[in-house]
């Protein structure tokens, strides 16, 4: 295990520096920069400050200079957000972004699963239809149609939830089931055709066969195998929900990664991109391998070599 | 309990309720067994054997129900009985090997957990004094190093190996019956030798009842007391292992033995296999289920059908060739 784990330690260091190079090489070759919507610098106003954030250099030199800096843990200033590094905004931004999506995958974890569970044991009847129906709709509405339909019912109407910020805790509440709803679903829905397939497994007949309660087949001989897609699918859902909804946090104002992520590529803040691309895919490939280890520890047959 | 009797299955009548329709598996399925005695059920899939022998222990599929008749084992009524009542049963008086070994056994479980487990359920034995049952089991069925293989999991082992492992979580409890379902099917034929070696000194050591469900004549020869053909839902005949072999009555019987590949005979003509189709039972025929594949098939097969014929003993066969014959004989005596 150590040994694959340093393995897997080199291997995402190769893809940190291979997405580090492409993101630098497409990001300059879009067109625009950095003080093209300020409106009216000088020509003399533009030179001084692409020279102060190296703008001026060859691509290529600035290229060696940013990747020297980034392996002294320097990811170089914004250029938009005066006076702050990247590092800096990344470290404030990040932890609201987690805390949300953490908490939306709590509740889809904690809410999907059983869901899917409890369909798969009622097939064809009423509970099952209804999740299949619900499912499907909370798959197919985007979250920015969820999140207003939240906002319309629970702050204009009944007026118990507040729609903007991070306050306190009631704050939380609408966010988090708007940015949970889709993977609750899509989790349950995968929950459900693994439990199906589970219950039509040879070993679940030998378990009946055996004499074993319903209660231990389920919890013992059918959820361990059934959870096994559901687990593959954490990874990417994990990474996708700690780093930021861009829709989301830009309708509930959250000052989250997502949002930062975002309007840092629209206003070309190079180093910010930069900084942001980087850290998503390490944290990406972070949160992969920790759904790979997981794997190996639920299935005895995957060996982690 | 009508006394002497293991297993008594009367009349039973057995359908699976399906969106095309009923699906009448077993129809009026009369069987009897003793303790310690081998039963092999043959017949083709679809003929209701595995139904049949699976009915003894309530474990039918979840559309399937016994419409009509009784099913007793070991004295319990069977078919009135609960689901929780079954499951006290189950693995404890009765269990059962199945087809497939590389299946059957969970994948995310050690081979001695799922033995113990089945120790666990229904002895006092529980924990360490279950796994050591464990052992003690492994050791049973010719299993090596069974320390190391209690901590292996079904994937580590050879397909040999996990239908020993199905066997041992059979015998956790030492069962009355054991029912086998096609157990070496799935197996290369070397080890298929093995496992019923295996089977046989274990019946001789534990004596327990075995029910040898298969299509393998072969299988049934080496092994059983007595025989039921089943075809279409019903036993077409039935007899102890000389009677089915040596003196088949039933034009289905013989067409099964016919099909059997003989090396020993220096008979080197091509094998003669049963034409046809197995019969739909969501629309049984109104006559003798094997009539439209019967090479004697008469217009009476057709329309009615063949009541048992008794001959000596206890074999008895559904066909009326024997009607035929008789009638032949009177005329041509009178």
């Amino acid at each position: 295990m150590p040994k694959y784990i340093l393995k897997r330690a080199i291997m995402s260091l190769i893809t940190a520096f291979l997405v580090a190079t492409l993101t630098f090489f497409v990001m300059n070759m879009v067109p625009g920069g950095p003080f093209l919507s300020e409106k009216a610098v000088t020509p003399q106003a533009q030179a001084a400050m692409e020279a102060k954030y190296g703008l001026d250099k060859p691509l290529f030199q600035q290229y060696t200079t940013y990747m020297t800096g980034i392996l002294k843990g320097d990811f170089g200033l914004s250029i938009k957000k005066r006076g702050r590094t990247v590092s800096q905004i990344i470290g404030t931004k990040f932890p609201v972004s987690a805390k949300v999506g953490g908490l939306a995958l709590i509740l889809a974890v904690c809410t999907g699963i059983p869901l899917g569970a409890v369909a798969a044991f009622n097939r064809g009847k009423f509970i099952d239809n209804l999740l299949v129906v619900l499912s499907t709709a909370g798959i197919a509405i985007p979250s920015f149609l969820s999140s207003t339909i939240l906002i319309y019912i629970f702050t204009t109407k009944l007026k118990w939830l507040p729609s903007l910020g991070l306050k306190d805790a009631q704050s939380y509440i609408m966010p988090v089931v708007a940015l949970a709803l889709y993977p609750t679903f899509y989790m349950a829905r995968l929950m459900r055709s693994s439990m199906l397939d589970v219950m039509g497994q040879d070993y679940m007949r030998t378990a009946k066969a055996k004499g074993v309660t319903t209660f231990k087949a389920i919890f013992k001989h059918a959820l361990r195998n059934a959870i096994l897609p559901v687990i593959t699918y954490l990874g990417p859902l994990l990474a996708a929900l700690m780093t930021g909804s861009f829709i989301i946090e830009k309708i509930f104002n959250i000052p989250g990664l997502g949002s930062e992520f975002v309007s840092s590529i629209t206003s070309r803040d190079y180093p910010m991109i930069m900084g942001t691309t980087i850290f998503l895919a390490v944290f990406i490939i972070i949160m992969n391998l920790f759904v790979d280890i997981a794997y190996a520890i639920v299935d005895p047959r995957i060996k982690l070599k | 309990m009508s006394g002497q009797y293991l297993v008594d299955i009367q009349e039973e009548r057995l359908s699976f309720f399906t969106p095309a329709g009923e699906v009448k598996a077993l129809n009026n399925v009369t069987l009897q067994m003793r303790e310690g005695e081998v039963l092999g059920i043959v017949g083709e899939s679809g003929s209701g054997k595995s139904v049949t022998a699976y009915s003894i222990m309530g474990l039918t599929a979840q559309n399937g129900k016994i419409v009509g008749g009784s099913v007793e084992f070991n004295g319990h009524k069977i078919h009135e009985m609960s689901e929780k009542e079954l499951r006290k049963i189950r693995g404890n008086e009765v269990s059962i090997i199945f087809q497939d070994p590389m299946t059957s056994l969970n994948p995310v479980w050690t081979v001695g957990n799922q033995i113990a487990e089945a120790v666990s359920l229904h002895t006092d034995k529980k924990g360490r004094a279950a796994m050591a049952r464990a052992k003690e089991l492994l050791e049973l069925v010719g299993i090596n190093e069974p320390e190391k293989r209690l901590k292996q999991y079904p994937h580590e082992l050879s397909g040999g190996m996990r239908q020993r492992v199905m066997i041992a979580i059979a015998l956790a409890c030492e069962p009355k019956l054991l029912i086998a379902d096609e157990p070496t099917t799935a197996l290369d034929v070397t080890i298929q030798a093995q496992i019923l070696e295996l089977m046989q000194e274990l019946k001789q050591k534990l004596g327990m009842g075995i029910i040898m469900i298969t299509h393998d004549l072969g299988v049934v020869a080496s092994m059983c007391d007595y025989i039921a053909v089943m075809y279409a839902g019903e036993i077409v005949e039935y007899g102890t292992t000389d009677d089915i072999f040596y003196n088949p009555k039933h034009e289905y019987t013989k067409g099964l033995l016919r099909s059997i590949p003989k090396f020993h005979e220096h008979d080197y003509s091509k094998l003669v296999p049963i034409e046809g189709q197995p019969v739909d039972l969501l629309n049984p025929p109104k006559g003798c289920g094997f009539a439209p594949r019967c090479s004697n098939c008469m217009k009476l097969c057709l329309t009615h059908k063949p009541e048992k014929n008794q001959y000596e003993g206890v074999h008895y066969a559904r066909c009326f060739m024997q009607q035929k014959e008789d009638f032949l004989k009177e005329r041509g005596e009178a």
